[in-house]
């Protein structure tokens, strides 16, 4: 247990790394192509922030407004309350708000920045559907998800994403329109190099937000283990949480609040797509079958 | 001169060291004690949830006497405990005494339809989990304390200072793997 959440940090670390690397290169090529020069990727850190920043302060509110969930009492749902005050002592952080979405599809999801304001949001289906020691796994899970500052995160990747996707469009822009730098400058002895390179700029321009979101994914997807690795310390009983996402999995209700913007905030993919190795690579969790052979290895 | 600001720069820098180790030792510290101090709470929540709880029953149950004097036995002895293994086991006691009162409820229907028993059952479940996890986390957090004594080089301050490892929670081994007795 304790290798497998050692792993999932290296990777998710390596991922990153990975991805701060492909932007540099992308504004070499950036500079090269345009001529902006540095002033370039300044305005694409500072776009992206900027509209990283608008979702990272309000993302709790509008998907949970989105989803449609309101929250829940202690009166109303107090074992729902029970569960989640005893993992939150088991994790050392304070006691997240808990939402509901009225809807029998069963699944969960955490969000908020922080473990102080963070709040965990289960649908009333999860509540009949799983008993307690499956529902302890679940709320293990988001609970990991909070205490991992895995919003924090995704909102990083999110905002790396966001650069790659502006400068590769601007990249195009100039193409287009500019035909490229140094047109007007006429240094020939360039010329073969010149030519390669900018075609190579081109094909980054075109390629590389679809790198963007394939890395993007893969990090939401090494999280999900991970959370799974931690969730699964957490009520020292891997076995329950397999066994509620085996359960969640095979409902086929679909839950009508989630959509594409939402999906990868869910225990479980909500949308319920088709199998497949393309799928898989544009996927924000690993198959299900994956997350439960490492549960069951623990 | 060079030699002499270079000792004074190293000496600066262990210093900064041994300071951030002593000061992380202290946190440990004072979050082992806020872990032990989260298991008390739980604990007093579940001693005054089983007097209500007794209550209850009792209105739907009169003649099992026995059981309710078990159970608020128990409880007066966990109170009353002095030590963490006297604890522990009037704990295991009164675990033992509750279930014998949960199976005297099963006997009676109506008891188990009154929305009072469910929430304080449903509450006393709950209480009991947590319990479990303040004494899991209280665990986590000595083994981390423990550990930071003993791996080098911050196990020379925590001798320096005297730093002294905790015990571990632990339930007295016969009685947590035995099967409770279920009297009527």
């Amino acid at each position: 247990m304790y290798e497998q959440i050692s792993r999932n940090k290296w990777k998710s670390v390596a991922l990153i790394v990975f991805f701060m690397a492909f932007i540099f290169v992308l504004v070499w090529f950036f500079e090269y192509v345009t001529g902006w020069g540095k002033g370039g990727l300044v305005l694409a850190v500072a776009v992206a922030m900027g509209m990283a920043a608008v979702g990272y302060y309000s993302s709790d509110k509008i998907v949970l407004t989105i989803s449609r969930a309101r929250p829940a009492t202690k009166d109303e749902f107090p074992y729902l309350y029970n569960v989640v005050e005893g993992l939150a002592i088991a994790a050392g952080i304070p006691t997240p708000k808990c939402y509901v979405i009225d809807d029998t599809a069963p699944n969960a999801f955490a969000a908020g920045r922080k473990p102080e304001t963070a709040v965990i949001c289960v649908t009333t289906g999860i509540l009949e559907k799983l008993n307690r020691v499956e529902l302890e796994g679940v709320i293990a899970h988001e609970m990991s998800h909070i205490k991992n500052y895995d919003v924090r995160l995704s909102t990083l990747v999110v905002v790396m994403a966001g650069i790659v996707a502006l400068l590769s469009d601007w990249m195009l822009r100039s193409f287009l329109w500019g035909g490229g730098r140094r047109r007007g400058r006429g240094r020939s002895g360039e010329g073969a190099a010149g030519g390669v390179l900018i075609l190579v700029g081109l094909a980054l321009a075109v390629l590389s937000p679809l790198i963007a979101t394939i890395i993007q994914l893969a990090v939401s997807r090494k999280r999900e283990f991970l959370a799974d690795a931690n969730g699964a310390m957490l009520t020292r009983y891997p076995a329950g949480l397999a066994s509620a996402l085996r359960k969640i999995s095979a409902d086929t209700e679909p839950l009508e609040a989630a959509n594409k913007a939402t999906a990868h905030l869910y225990i479980v993919n909500p949308l319920k797509n088709i199998k497949g190795s393309v799928n898989r690579l544009f996927s924000t969790h690993p198959p299900i079958e994956e997350r439960i052979a490492a549960l069951e290895k623990m | 001169m060079g030699a002499l600001i270079l000792l004074l720069v190293i000496i600066g820098a262990i210093a900064l060291m041994a300071i951030g180790m002593y000061n992380s030792l202290i946190s440990l510290r004072n979050r082992c004690d806020n872990g032990w101090s989260q298991i008390d709470v739980q604990l007093r929540r579940r001693y005054d949830l089983i007097p209500n709880l007794v209550e209850t029953v009792k209105g739907y149950a009169k003649h099992e006497s026995g059981v309710f004097e078990r159970v608020t036995q128990a409880r007066a002895a966990a109170v009353g405990a002095q030590t963490v293994k006297e604890q522990g086991q009037a704990d295991n006691v009164l675990t033992g005494a509750l279930k014998s009162l949960f199976a005297v409820a099963e006997n009676y229907p109506e008891l188990k339809a009154n929305q009072n028993f469910l929430m304080l059952q449903e509450e006393l479940a709950g209480t009991e989990s947590k319990v479990a996890y303040a004494r899991q986390f209280y665990n986590d957090t000595v083994m981390k304390y423990n550990m930071r004594q003993q791996v080098f080089p911050s196990s020379i301050i925590a001798n320096m200072f005297g730093f002294k490892p905790r015990e571990y929670f632990q339930i007295e081994e016969e009685v947590a793997k035995g099967p409770v007795k279920v009297q009527f």
